[in-house]
């Protein structure tokens, strides 16, 4: 057992733990936790298989945002989670029986798929050897060329998601103080400035 | 080098425990987004493990688009969430049926 796959199964067991540990636990916080964990071995396969720009996005962009997004939404969200899980045990057989289902089919391909040959013959972007270029390198040079349209769709994609999730979140207050840039350069001088005669040893009345 | 079906075998799993998190948290939308993004790992991982079996770089790059749109697809869901948790005061999944006919 080299030392690869010591790892492999290291890293396997822990995700597929941590993964049971996701939807059976009793507290969100703990989910989001375990699937920050989940996340983490998922990045150590990523990094096993040599798609080691992956396996960094997977640890920066989705534990450093997205699951960090999840922590607060559920810290911030004032919900009786004991009593959502009503009904926990009521579902469990036919989830178990679903999840079995489908697991055993799963299993099933997997026993009995061979890969044709003329799937390897057809390699669109061979990876280059990684003692030359490295691999944030050598997908760069397919993502910015061969596949340019599909990335700016992507930034498309999350642009309409950012505006989106900012439209859905903001709520207009009414007593907010506001800035308002218009009305501040519209000021004229003889809105903001009065000269008056002060009579002497008087005081002057606003 | 670990032969591909062990990565099909993890990812398979992984996939399955995602399909049953969401019949077992069928009240918690939260639980259901969490295991959307379980189901969504288990295929990257499906991806980057026949880009490397393949020797094919464009696995990988499917895998970040999926991973993108993933990211967008929780960050919209969190924020729906949000707005009607606001409106209604709960997150319950029998209590979101204001479209009901």
């Amino acid at each position: 057992m080299t030392i690869a796959s010591l790892f492999f199964y290291l890293f396997a067991v822990v995700l597929l733990a941590s993964a049971l540990m996701v939807i059976s636990s009793r507290n969100p916080v703990h989910s989001v936790l375990f699937l920050i964990l989940a996340f983490l071995n998922g990045a150590g396969i990523f990094m096993l298989t040599g798609a080691e720009f992956l396996a960094l996005i997977l640890i920066v962009v989705y534990v450093g945002a997205v699951l960090v997004l999840f922590l607060f939404v559920v810290m911030m969200l004032d919900v009786d989670f004991a009593q959502l899980r009503q009904g926990f045990m009521q579902y469990l057989p036919v989830g178990a029986l679903v999840g079995i289902v489908l697991l055993v089919e799963l299993i099933l391909v997997l026993g009995a798929y061979t890969l044709a040959p003329a799937v390897a013959e057809h390699v669109v972007v061979p990876i280059p050897p990684p003692s030359e270029v490295s691999n944030t390198e050598a997908l760069g040079l397919v993502l910015y060329t061969r596949y340019a349209f599909y990335f700016q769709v992507c930034g498309l994609i999350l642009l309409v998601a950012m505006v989106g999730a900012i439209v859905l979140t903001l709520r207009h207050q009414a007593n907010a103080k506001r800035q308002n840039v218009a009305a501040q350069v519209n000021r004229s001088v003889e809105d903001s400035v009065e000269v008056r005669d002060v009579a002497s040893g008087r005081g002057l009345q606003l | 080098m670990i032969d591909i079906s062990h990565y099909l075998t993890v990812s398979a799993i992984l996939f399955v425990i995602g399909v049953f998190g969401i019949f077992l948290n069928r009240k918690n939308v939260i639980v259901i987004l969490m295991s959307v993004e379980l189901i969504l790992l288990a295929v990257n991982i499906n991806f980057v493990a026949f880009s490397a079996e393949l020797n094919d770089l464009v696995g990988q790059v499917f895998a970040l688009f999926v991973l993108t749109v993933a990211a967008a697809e929780a960050a919209i869901g969190l924020a729906i969430l949000v707005a009607f948790f606001r409106n209604r005061g709960s997150i319950a999944v029998e209590d979101i049926d204001t479209l009901k006919g």
